[in-house]
């Protein structure tokens, strides 16, 4: 997908001076920014800087700080395979080898034809049916390696699509 | 004929297909002309039998589960062929009226009275359940009243910590400001944990009422919900809650008419463990990085932007309606020694019956997992419980014996924390278990102390080193000063309780690192 960047900033402005009058308004700009474009462009930090009146260093220091905000475009999926300590007690390390092995990528890659992004995640809250991995918004428990590969088979677009 | 019907609009429900099975019941219903008013309800916390599906009856509600989009015909037709004309029925995944469900049977459920019960966002349930009765109390007491009720009832900190909430509020209440603000910490990051979940996606009112009683007790109107970003689901859910009971006046700048004030907003975290640190959640909702503050000041003295804050979980607040509509002595009765109450504990990992069993304080964790736990999922036995979270002991089978409460397991150097019970059966392996203790704290280390951000980097490589044989008994001291020196040496529970699994991995199961009985770090064990 081919991002048009002027559109963005533009999307970028109108969403900051919505949301700038709330106190601390720089996680809700910033959740709203990747909620919209998909990723936090680097080239829109100093525009937040400027409306925040902050410094472009605070608001990369703020991005970096948190693993969900990142600066590059993900695939069209994200999925996060949780890796806490209860979905390790359900097989999740092998269900990590699994994923990483069936995508063909390690954790903070993205599939070669753009469709897939793949995370960790620390607990998605549903420890009594795990393993548990969130493809986007949605959640789905007790995850075997055949479902996994179910599940990208229902998300996955056709090569020869369009 | 019309059937009433429930299936849970509840994240464990849904990632067990429970949309889907909505969906299937609705069009069978409108193939066989049957008229269905489907409620998409909480969840009762009866997890491996999710998605359950139940219906109303002349004898109470019919449950059964769990239910895949297959069973559904099927079901519907013991349903209307049976259950409901003769009430006989044959079908392998009824479970009889869920109500005597023995799982349930067994609980004491204040905080989750109407979990699963109730539609979340119909104000109708709520109110039919008490709902908004404790707010009424609340609203004709005076502000002082409210903070000793909530003394009386003994209710400590349900986020871990076990501080006592109503010295929090008094302290806030005293507190001379223009402004003060509650805030709500819902950033459950602890792994086998879902309780504050459940509260938020099944009674996403019981929190809201709360909210309102802590404000008018301490003088605050501004409420703010610190809520992960891994629950989308209890997000939609807490934001449509918060538009109807403002719609319907309890929010807002007229409370129930009371000329009180007091609005409330949800704010995402964005994937850090750290920020459920109430100073670091409170740094983060002021838009920086999730370092942890200095204490002091305390929040209840200086915290979201310098005001007067209270900053309780989101069970503590939903212990509140109870408190106020039964008082404080009917909560103070349950309970061993100075835990008070209830705690909703979580039952999960590697285990048949998961889900939330909420309890008085003073079961035996063993008790607990006889009546409740059905054995492991895998089958095997269990080796290992984790309780409290990442931050929490590993237990062996030897200490199962010990009481749940907050003074049994801080003498036994364990954590209650926020009542999440871990079960690994015999596979576990407790070396790879305390590098992943270090290697989380690596990961989610906010980087003030360094003791927790570099101390874990080493961590995980002296622990690697014991692993591949490299000096080993020289490693395991090493490794015993470096946990020490993280316990001492770190503001915040992140670095100081990181150990606490690590040491409790070597110290109770040895041999996974190939200590000898006579290694010097087992030695301390016996003069502590």
């Amino acid at each position: 997908m081919q991002i048009d960047f002027s559109s963005d900033v533009s999307n970028v402005v109108k969403i900051i001076d919505t949301l700038k009058y709330k106190k601390g308004a720089l996680l809700p700009i910033l959740h709203e920014i990747q909620r919209e474009i998909g990723y936090i462009p680097l080239k829109t930090i100093d525009i937040i800087a400027k409306k925040l009146q902050q410094t472009p260093a605070e608001i990369h220091g703020v991005i970096s700080f948190y693993h969900q905000f990142r600066t590059s475009q993900p695939g069209d999926h994200k999925i996060q395979i949780c890796r806490a300590e209860a979905c390790q007690s359900r097989g999740s390390r092998d269900l990590e080898q699994h994923a990483k092995d069936y995508l063909a990528i390690e954790y903070h890659g993205t599939t070669t034809d753009s469709q897939f992004s793949l995370d960790s995640v620390y607990c998605l809250g549903n420890c009594a049916t795990g393993p548990n991995v969130r493809i986007n918004d949605e959640l789905y428990g007790r995850v075997s390696n055949e479902k996994f590969e179910r599940l990208i088979t229902t998300y996955k677009t056709p090569a020869n699509g369009i | 004929m019309t059937i009433k019907m429930f299936i849970p609009r509840e994240s464990t429900a849904l990632s067990l297909g429970a949309h889907d099975v909505a969906q299937a019941l609705s069009d069978y219903s409108t193939q066989h002309d049957i008229e269905l008013n489907l409620i998409r309800n909480g969840s009762r916390g009866l997890f491996w039998l999710e998605p359950m599906l139940e219906v109303e009856t002349s004898k109470g509600r019919f449950a059964y589960g769990p239910v895949e989009v297959s069973d559904v015909p099927s079901i519907m037709e013991d349903i209307t062929a049976h259950l409901l004309s003769d009430f006989t029925q044959a079908h392998s995944l009824a479970l009889g009226l869920t109500e005597e469900l023995a799982y349930l049977k067994k609980q004491t459920r204040l905080t989750f009275a109407r979990a699963g019960v109730t539609d979340p966002l119909s104000l109708d349930d709520y109110l039919a359940m008490d709902g908004f009765t404790g707010l009424h109390k609340a609203l004709a007491s005076t502000s002082q009243e409210i903070v000793t009720t909530v003394v009386d009832s003994g209710l400590r900190g349900r986020g871990g910590a076990a501080f006592p909430t109503g010295i929090k509020w008094q302290t806030v209440h005293d507190a001379p400001a223009d402004k003060k603000y509650i805030v709500c910490n819902a950033d459950e990051g602890d792994s086998g944990t879902f309780a504050d979940r459940l509260v938020m996606e099944c009674d996403p009112f019981m929190l809201i009422e709360g909210m309102i009683i802590a404000a008018l007790a301490v003088g605050a109107d501004e409420g703010y919900i610190y809520l992960r970003s891994e629950y989308p689901v209890a997000d939609a859910i807490l934001q449509e809650a918060i538009a109807i009971a403002t719609k319907a006046g309890y929010i807002g700048n007229n409370i129930c008419g009371s000329g009180k004030t007091f609005n409330l907003e949800v704010r995402l975290g964005a994937e850090a463990y750290i920020c459920g640190e109430e100073t670091s959640l409170l740094e983060s909702m002021e838009g920086k990085r999730g370092v942890v503050r200095f204490k002091p000041p305390l929040p209840a003295i200086e915290g979201f932007f310098g005001k007067p804050t209270v900053v309780n979980n989101v069970l503590s607040l939903s212990a509140i309606p109870y408190i106020l509509s039964q008082g404080g002595a009917a909560y103070q009765q349950y309970g061993a020694n100075r835990s008070r109450g209830t705690l909703p504990f979580q039952l999960s990992g590697n285990v048949k019956q998961g889900g939330l069993i909420e309890l008085p304080f003073g079961a035996t964790l063993q008790s607990l997992l006889n009546d409740f736990s059905g054995g492991t999922y895998s089958g095997k036995p269990i080796r290992a419980i984790q309780v409290g979270g990442p931050l929490g002991a590993y237990l062996p089978t030897s200490k199962f014996d010990i009481s749940l409460d907050y003074e049994a397991f801080t003498k036994a150097s364990a954590v209650l924390g926020h009542g999440g019970i871990v079960i690994f059966d015999d596979t576990v392996d407790m070396l790879e278990q305390a590098r992943f203790s270090m290697e989380f704290c690596v990961d989610e280390s906010c980087g003030k102390c360094t003791p927790c951000r570099i101390g874990s980097t080493r961590g995980v490589e002296v622990i690697d080193k014991i692993k591949d044989d490299d000096s080993r008994a020289a490693n395991m001291i090493l490794l015993n000063d470096l946990c020490e020196t993280m316990i001492n040496g770190s503001l915040c529970a992140m670095g100081s309780m990181t150990p606490i699994p690590v040491i409790s991995a070597y110290k109770d199961f040895p041999e996974d690192f190939y200590l000898s009985s006579n290694h010097a770090v087992l030695e301390e064990t016996n003069h502590g």
